[in-house]
Formats: structure tokens, C-alpha cells, sequence
């Protein structure tokens, strides 16, 4: 059974193109100064990166828990927003429905879920449209376990 | 190569990092999409990119990337600078476009990170 030794909660806000990669940026230095291995600091901040990029181009806001135990790392990120119609698709690396504005940005070329999916030992996606989507992301701190 | 290397190969100016162009970096990804760019992280390597909003610095901090070269005179804000500044990031700005600037590193060793 594993131990909690740090939970976080963050509210992303959606539209908030400026403040959007905060809260990876405070997760990533979190486990930076607690000397967590640098691999799994990469794959927690591309997960929260991404999804906070999600939630900025696609949501009305959302909350991002993130909890630390002795064995793993779990990020799990509840929207409000307009839902994904077809999980299927929306997990197929290049599919988008983003506009010219987010990919100006340097989003929204199908590559946010694909991405997190890639850095999760484990991974779950649900959503109802018009009302919200889950992403949940497990990230194992012993790589030999 | 030293970052001072590429500084100087692609007359750019140094925005942010100044004290940090003894950093040997000797791979390099293009690119406008971040999450290409995070989809194959290559910790120590280089950012050529035109995209010039904070999430460009934010990107190459997440993936250990050392520095960044903005292309076409592209110059980001005061605060992505400053972002930079604080945590260590290397950011030049360049006049050439990103063929030109990615020709010119190819030629003198830096490699392409796949």
C-alpha cells in the first residue's frame, strides 16, 4: 500500500494563454528540490504541461491534483468544458480541432493526449460532453518495480 | 560547440543568459509546436524556434533544454525573458530564418536530435 507524502491542488483557468504552464513550472521545481530522479520530473512536466495546455485552449477552468506517494507520482486533471465527443480520435497522434490562434501558440497539433499517454505508466481519459472531461496519469517512482 | 559559438555563427544577441555561454550543447531541434518538441525531449539541447510566447521557454525548461535561438529577429516579452533569466535558460535572438540558422549548425557539427 502505498504512502501519501505530498498532495497539491491547482486551479487552471481557461483562455489564460500567459499563465498557462505555471502550475508545471511550481510541480517540476516541487520535486526538483526534493531530488526526485530528473526522467520522471521530464514526464510529470510534459503530463501537467499538457494538460494545463488542454484545459487553456479547450476548457472553462479546471482543478489539477497532484499527489506524491512512496512508489509513484499522480496527476489527475478534472475540467469544465465542452467534452470530447470521440475519445478514440481525440487519442490519435495528429488529430485536432484546434484553431489557427492555439497553434500559433505552439499547440494544438494533436500531440497533447498522445503525449501525456506516452510519459504514464498509467493512463485514463473519460469525458462527457457539456460538461467536462478527466484526465488521470500514473507515474511509477521505481522504474524496476 | 560553446553556446558563444552559436551566438556568434548566427550574429545573434544574447537576451537572456549571458553567463551561461560556456554551455556545450551539440543537438538541436526546429521547431514552432512544443509538443513536438516534448513528445521527443533531448535534455541539453538546443530550441531554434519562432514561436516567441512564454510557453517556448517553458517547454525547453521542461525538457532540460539549454538554450533557445529565436529566429527571424522574433523577440519574446519582458517576462518570458525574465522567466529565463531566473531560471538559468540561454536565449538568443537571431536575424536568420530557421533553414538558414538550422544550415549553418548542421555545417558546423550540430546534430539534428530525432
Amino acid at each position: 500500500m502505498s504512502e501519501e507524502l505530498l498532495r497539491r491542488t491547482f486551479e487552471v483557468r481557461g483562455r489564460d494563454f500567459e499563465s498557462a504552464g505555471e502550475t508545471s513550472t511550481d510541480v517540476t521545481s516541487v520535486l526538483k528540490d526534493i531530488g526526485v530522479d530528473p526522467d520522471i520530473i521530464l514526464r510529470v512536466g510534459v503530463v501537467t504541461f499538457e494538460a494545463e495546455m488542454n484545459v487553456v485552449m479547450y476548457a472553462d477552468r479546471a482543478t489539477l491534483s497532484f499527489v506524491l506517494s512512496d512508489d509513484e507520482i499522480t496527476i489527475e486533471v478534472t475540467d469544465q468544458g465542452p467534452g470530447i465527443p470521440d475519445l478514440e480520435l481525440a487519442m490519435q497522434p495528429g488529430y485536432s480541432t484546434a484553431t489557427d490562434e492555439m497553434r500559433e501558440r505552439g499547440f494544438g497539433y494533436g500531440l497533447g493526449l498522445p503525449n501525456i499517454k506516452k510519459n504514464s505508466d498509467a493512463f485514463a481519459l473519460e469525458s462527457e460532453v457539456g460538461k467536462g472531461t478527466r484526465v488521470y496519469s500514473s507515474i511509477r517512482l521505481n522504474v524496476d518495480g | 560547440m560553446r553556446v558563444a559559438a552559436i551566438r556568434d555563427l548566427l550574429q545573434a544577441e544574447v537576451l537572456a543568459g549571458e553567463s551561461l555561454l560556456d554551455l556545450e550543447v551539440d543537438m538541436a531541434v526546429a521547431s514552432d509546436a512544443m509538443s513536438a518538441v516534448l513528445a521527443s525531449p533531448h535534455p541539453g539541447a538546443l530550441l531554434i524556434t519562432g514561436l516567441t510566447n512564454i510557453q517556448s521557454v517553458r517547454t525547453a525548461l521542461i525538457a532540460y533544454m539549454s538554450a533557445i535561438v529565436y529566429v527571424r529577429d522574433a523577440r519574446p516579452n519582458a517576462a518570458t525573458i525574465q522567466l529565463a533569466s531566473d531560471r538559468q535558460l540561454v536565449l538568443l535572438a537571431t536575424p536568420l530564418g530557421m533553414f538558414d540558422s538550422c544550415g549553418i549548425l548542421r555545417n558546423h557539427g550540430v546534430k539534428g536530435a530525432v
